[in-house]
């Protein structure tokens, strides 16, 4: 478990246009065991965020720690979640799972496939252990990826729109399946999002970013009882929350 | 039975052309000795069998020595081009223009440097197969994805291991149609260098068949030419099974 400080983080990329500004002066923190969402609208710089979380690239300015210690560029702390499976069709299932494991974590073949062979009952897939991801539904896909992404047994779960490209009954599903295991489990989840009920249906807190160069421009605490279920969502709690994340999101204020 | 079956499109085209071809050098206007007819082509080339079967075995056995060191030269050249942007820019002319020499100039030079042994009709057949299977390589190198690369970059795995474990398997599927371009030019390649100078083979049975007039033996080994290619033309898709069993399921859903 892992606890996250971002304080006064800032990054731009050159373009033809001279910088382009991404990022300004972003300072949140996650702690050990919680879930936070950072929400906001496309192209805001929220994957920026992940590649500078994630040791890819390193900030213009300001200071990420993680556990106190400064994230440098180069070093992976913790688990990433692209939005697109990326399962790869010549591994199974538990292949691609026992990659998070052999790559991720370094350890040898096979016990990357008996750590991998653990895992898939929590994920629902042990009997499609030898199925090829072609085989699978979106939804399972998502969660064989997600499975990789927790073998790799990092502090921390890096999601970056992870339900972005399913459909809206299966997202829902999806959703409320990972609230239940993260109840088990309390893993330190960072997750990207712009889907508003995604974010109040999952999340401890939300950071909700504003269009580029992006800033923090709301913290907003969930404070909705757990287990959260699909009755969750008739609580009239969480029509309040949307709305308060979507006034901060602008959205409806101006046709987009 | 339905692998046959698929078959049989293929043959009734071949043998309609057996046909016409047997009946226009019969009936037509043609000497029997400029044109012979397909039914002596196959009597002659069975009569002259065990010279046949002898030329037969060194042109194999160029095609595939030559194959093998197109396959490691394409593949130690891929990585290393995939590896680096310097070496790709450095060397992609000349590997270009390695393909712009006529080989009909080249194969008499190639044996005058080397001899009439194997080695130049290796070389030949390396030199005309690797450049697709270099292509294909490259191509298939370029197809990972992005996000492929960015999720093996976050596990912390090094330029070897993503190459391994990511780019080399995404890379197959091109990678094989790379293969089948090349091997329908290996035997020709082989002919090629043969004809220039060797003590055996299909391309020198083929020049001291044409310099005695007997076009029956020259199509004889020109058919046996075709079969042999057709073969390692199957052959690629036997292997690419073994290799990649898990593509022609993908393919076979929609997904």
């Amino acid at each position: 478990m892992t606890r996250i400080e971002l304080e006064g983080v800032s990054k731009s990329f050159a373009s033809r246009e001279g910088r382009l500004e991404v990022l300004d002066g972003i300072s949140l923190s996650v702690q050990p065991g919680e879930f936070v969402s950072i929400l906001g609208p496309s192209g805001c710089g929220k994957s920026t965020l992940f590649s500078l979380l994630t040791g890819i690239e390193p900030a213009d300015g300001g200071t990420l720690l993680a556990d106190g210690e400064p994230i440098g560029a180069g070093e992976q702390r913790f688990a990433w979640m692209p939005q697109d499976d990326v399962l790869f069709p010549w591994r199974t299932v538990l292949g691609n799972v026992a990659l998070g494991a052999e790559v991720g974590a370094g350890l040898s073949r096979s016990e990357a496939r008996a750590r991998a062979l653990e895992l898939l009952p929590t994920f629902g897939l042990e009997e499609f252990a030898d199925s090829r991801p072609f085989q699978l539904s979106g939804g399972m896909r998502q969660r064989a990826a997600l499975a990789r992404t927790v073998a790799q047994g990092r502090g921390v779960l890096l999601l970056d729109e992870p339900f972005g490209a399913l459909d809206a009954l299966t997202r829902t599903d999806l959703q409320l399946w990972l609230e239940q295991i993260w109840e088990r489990e309390r893993w330190t989840v960072v997750l990207i999002t712009h889907d508003v009920r995604e974010a109040v249906l999952l999340s401890d807190r939300v950071y909700v970013l504003g269009p580029r160069p992006a800033t923090v421009r709301l913290e907003l605490e969930i404070p909705l009882p757990r287990p959260r279920t699909l009755e969750t969502l008739a609580d009239p709690q969480v029509a309040a929350l949307e709305h308060e994340l979507l006034t901060a999101l602008d959205v409806g204020a101006a046709p987009a | 039975m339905r692998q046959l079956g698929r078959l049989v499109p293929a043959l009734l085209v071949i043998a309609l052309l057996l046909i016409v071809w047997q009946l226009y050098s019969t009936l037509g206007d043609v000497g029997s000795d400029l044109l012979p007819a397909p039914s002596r082509v196959a009597s002659a080339g069975w009569g002259d069998r065990t010279s046949l079967w002898d030329n037969l075995l060194p042109t194999v056995r160029e095609v595939v020595l030559g194959f093998a060191l197109s396959l490691s030269f394409a593949f130690s050249l891929s990585i290393l081009l995939d590896r680096s942007q310097a070496v790709r820019r450095a060397l992609t002319p000349v590997l270009i223009g390695s393909q712009t020499l006529p080989i009909i100039v080249l194969a008499p030079l190639v044996v005058i440097w080397f001899g009439f042994g194997l080695t130049p009709k290796i070389l030949l057949v390396a030199l005309v197969t690797f450049f697709p299977l270099l292509v294909g390589l490259l191509e298939g190198y370029a197809s990972t994805t992005r996000a492929a690369m960015t999720l093996m970059e976050t596990m912390g795995a090094g330029w070897w291991k993503t190459w391994r474990l990511v780019r080399l398997p995404s890379a197959l599927p091109s990678f094989f149609t790379g293969l089948r371009i090349s091997v329908t030019y290996a035997v020709v390649a082989a002919i090629f260098a043969e004809y220039a100078g060797a003590e055996l083979g299909l391309g020198i049975y083929m020049q001291s068949a044409k310099n005695s007039f007997r076009t029956d033996l020259v199509l004889a080994a020109v058919l046996l030419c075709a079969l042999l290619t057709l073969a390692l033309y199957a052959l690629t898709f036997a292997v690419q099974r073994l290799v990649m069993p898990w593509y022609a399921q993908s393919r076979e859903r929609p997904s």
